[in-house]
């Protein structure tokens, strides 16, 4: 029975090397060869540095800043995405996005890193999503993604410079393959109501009457 | 005229500067600017509109360029992805 049992034992062990080895072998020669690029300073990819992500951001918002209107700079610093309507850029107002709209007015949702969401206005109604990157295959610090506020400014830039380009680019989807239609109906709501307070905001400035010089403000 | 480029882990990079007037300046320029769009960059120049509207303008030949315009921005062309 022992000696039965031993022999077993001794078949498994060997089974189990034969199968084992060739799996080692590939571990040590990964291993070997990670050593030994790092020992040559091929193992190039630099650590992800936040500092660095944060001054690059830093410097797309200032630039964001300087190339859209001022209320599009608000909509983005203050709700997170722009909105650019549709049919600007091409000859006396053709749709892009199809002959079916026959001039209704249209717009495009600009958020960073996610595809841009067309949409009717009058009506809030979702028409496609559009999914479309700007990869840097130069990768200078192993990532082919651009600051968030430079891809939205990237497709600012192409909606308003080329917005049949831009689209024939892109990846078309119905709405919500990639982002939640729940969401886009808040975000929608949240601008009607932002625009609504800003106009509010912009009838009632000139009426403040002028504050007397030297007088103390009671909101500072 | 300042060519400016966005770049990951950056924000934009100042890859060349030069006054168009000036011929050596304009060669310049011009040879960057065939450069880029060589290695798959899109331009564009912010313009402001007659209303006084911010817009921006797509540039596929240096020619396009509005010379009295004081930078153009290039990125990296755009690709349907994933997301």
């Amino acid at each position: 029975m022992t000696v039965a049992l031993c022999a077993t034992a001794i078949v498994v062990l060997a089974l189990l090397w034969e199968v084992s080895m060739p799996w080692l072998d590939r571990k040590l020669e990964i291993r070997r060869a990670n050593r030994a690029s790092r020992r040559d300073g091929r193992d190039v990819l630099p650590g992800y540095d936040p500092g660095r992500e944060r001054r690059a951001e830093q410097r797309a918002r200032e630039l964001l800043k300087s190339c859209v209107n001022e209320e599009e700079w608000a909509m983005y610093r203050d709700l997170g995405f722009v909105r650019v309507w549709g049919g600007e850029s091409g000859e006396t107002g053709e749709d892009v996005l199809s002959r079916d709209l026959r001039g209704v007015p249209y717009a495009y949702l600009i958020y960073p890193h996610r595809p841009v969401v067309a949409y009717l206005p009058q009506t809030g109604r979702l028409l496609n999503e559009y999914c479309v990157e700007f990869p840097d295959e130069t990768r200078p610090y192993g990532s082919t993604r651009l600051p968030d506020s430079d891809d939205v400014l990237a497709k600012w830039m192409a909606l308003k410079g080329d917005e049949r380009r831009l689209i024939s680019e892109a990846n078309m989807h119905l709405p919500g393959r990639q982002v939640d239609p729940k969401m886009l109906q808040r975000d929608i709501w949240r601008l009607g109501r932002w625009e609504r307070e800003r106009l509010e905001r912009a009838r009632r400035a000139p009426a403040q009457p002028p504050r007397a010089a030297g007088s103390a403000d009671p909101t500072s | 005229m300042k060519f400016l480029r966005m770049r990951p882990g950056y924000g934009e990079q100042l890859i060349a500067e030069g006054d168009v007037e000036v011929a050596r300046d304009e060669e310049r320029l011009v040879d960057e600017f065939r450069r880029q769009l060589e290695q798959g960059m899109w331009a564009a120049v912010p313009v402001t509109g007659d209303s006084g509207r911010r817009e921006a303008e797509m540039v596929r030949a240096f020619e396009e360029i509005p010379r009295t315009t004081d930078r153009v921005i290039f990125f990296p062309r755009a690709a349907g992805g994933a997301c």
